[in-house]
């Protein structure tokens, strides 16, 4: 998408990541500025299922034609499905971040880690901070 | 460097206004790409784009000893370039190691101009310079007086030559022309495995024509392509494939190294082509999964056999392609090799050059 967006249902982590919290699930991906900050994806390769993450690591990679960038988990948790579909259409990570560009659902260890993450408000503040 | 020091070429407005994403590129404030890397790579392999290379420098040599410095300091036959020709060499130091790459072009009898990489422009500019006290020839520095453009693509020559007021030049040839009203010198090379052309002209000319050419169909294209571009046709980058630490004949370069010349560091090439290098410079390709990138291993038969200097995705091939240093033995076209892409192996194949070319 060519516009700059941050759903408000999102919670963020500050490596540019989001997660979309239902319960003890969550949904993770990268926001619309780390994909826009590296440019096209040309490769993502998702993690296994049944890897766990920790939260604040990296837990998978996007590359584009230059670059390498971690993916940080937002959360802590044991990951359940993957986006298979990404591995041929990368690209999904540019056009469409937060839906169908979505990289893992892990079901939480601790939801209650949710409480350190930003609303979308607190990104955007970030974000424009570091501008 | 901090940002307020970058260089800027003529052209940075221009770059602004197409809404280019611009980096530090060897001192530069330099587009890396416009609207993304692989648009404008297929817009060159398929159409036509425009590359501003400003930050490339100029070296230019006059007077009677002229040819002589050149052949003294340029590791192919400089004595083959015709007035109005073209010709690719190294520039190496007494030990062989490459100290740059360059082409050099012949203006006239006396007058030859050589263009050099923007990061070894004072290097060379020095070597050059400490040289020519023991011949008869003024050696000028012109970098600040030319803008660059590269028109590459299968459409270039016809953009090109509809704002030109002659004929172009042929392959590895360069002619004095006006384009759109401007004196341009127009040479017939490039660094995209492309048929396109490379103008030189002055600075102040050079918003005028980036215009012209983009109202005539050209696309803009940045630093990012460039590099796609030419690692799929297998030309060296210096700071990646090329350093004083290699010669060129370990770059698999020995066919613009003429030894019997006695250019300085012919002796080191002489002795590392008939003694055999013991890495050679080689391309290859992922043949699974993966993106190889520059310092990643390269490994043959699960022993370590190498490293990679240069790696991308390819827009063209759709697979992860690169060129890296490796021991003779596994440079031979067809070797299985493996690369250690951050921990995971890779599966790759080593290939002939280029790993690109139009007929598949």
């Amino acid at each position: 998408m060519a516009e700059a967006s941050y759903p408000e249902d999102l919670k963020y982590h500050p490596e540019h990541d989001w997660a979309r919290i239902d319960g003890d699930q969550a949904t993770f991906g990268i926001t619309w500025f780390a994909q826009d900050a590296l440019g096209e994806v040309v490769f993502y390769e998702p993690p296994e299922v049944g890897t766990e993450v920790r939260k604040d690591s990296s837990y998978a990679e996007v590359e584009s034609v230059k670059a390498v960038s971690d993916v940080y988990a937002p959360l802590s948790g044991e990951v359940t499905e993957v986006n298979e579909a990404l591995s041929d259409s990368p690209e999904k990570i540019n056009s469409d971040p937060y839906d169908e560009g979505w990289m893992v659902k892990v079901k939480l260890a601790d939801p209650s880690e949710a409480d350190d993450l930003m609303d979308a408000a607190a990104y955007r503040k970030l974000l424009e901070e570091s501008d | 460097m901090e940002a307020g020091t970058l260089r800027r070429t003529p052209l940075f407005d221009a770059h602004r206004e197409a809404g280019a994403k611009l980096v530090d590129f060897a001192g530069w404030e330099m587009p890396v790409q416009y609207e993304g890397i692989r648009e404008e790579h297929l817009a060159v392999r398929e159409s036509c784009g425009v590359f501003d290379v400003s930050h490339m420098g100029e070296i230019e040599t006059e007077g009677p000893g002229a040819a002589d410095l050149l052949q003294h300091l340029l590791s192919n036959d400089v004595s083959k370039i015709e007035v109005g020709g073209a010709q690719y060499s190294c520039l190496c130091q007494e030990d062989g190691g490459v100290l740059d790459d360059l082409f050099t072009y012949r203006l006239a009898e006396d007058r030859y101009l050589t263009v050099t990489n923007a990061s070894n422009h004072e290097r060379d500019l020095e070597w050059f310079q400490a040289h020519a006290q023991d011949h008869d020839a003024e050696v000028r520095d012109r970098l600040a007086d030319y803008a660059m453009l590269a028109v590459q693509g299968p459409r270039a020559r016809e953009i090109v030559g509809g704002l030109a007021d002659g004929e172009l030049p042929d392959r590895f040839h360069t002619v004095e022309l006006e384009l759109d009203g401007a004196a341009a010198l127009v040479c017939g090379t490039g660094y995209t495995g492309e048929d396109g052309v490379e103008v030189l002209l002055a600075s102040d000319a050079a918003p005028g024509l980036w215009k012209a050419l983009l109202e005539a169909g050209a696309t803009p294209a940045g630093l990012g392509a460039r590099d796609t571009l030419r690692l799929e046709v297998s030309y060296c980058l210096y700071g990646n494939d090329l350093t004083t630490e290699r010669t060129p004949i370990e770059a698999n370069l020995g066919w613009c190294v003429k030894e019997d010349t006695g250019f300085v560091g012919s002796e080191a090439c002489r002795r590392v082509r008939d003694e055999g290098p013991e890495e050679l410079l080689a391309p290859f390709v992922i043949t699974g999964a993966g993106i190889p990138r520059q310092g990643n291993p390269i490994l043959a038969g699960g022993e370590p056999a190498g490293e990679v200097t240069s790696g991308t995705m390819s827009p063209s091939l759709e697979v992860g392609i690169g060129m890296g240093y490796m021991r003779s033995d596994v440079a031979e076209p067809g070797t299985e090799i493996e690369i250690d892409v951050r921990g995971k192996s890779r599966a790759a194949e080593v290939r002939k050059a280029p790993l690109y070319s139009k007929d598949g």
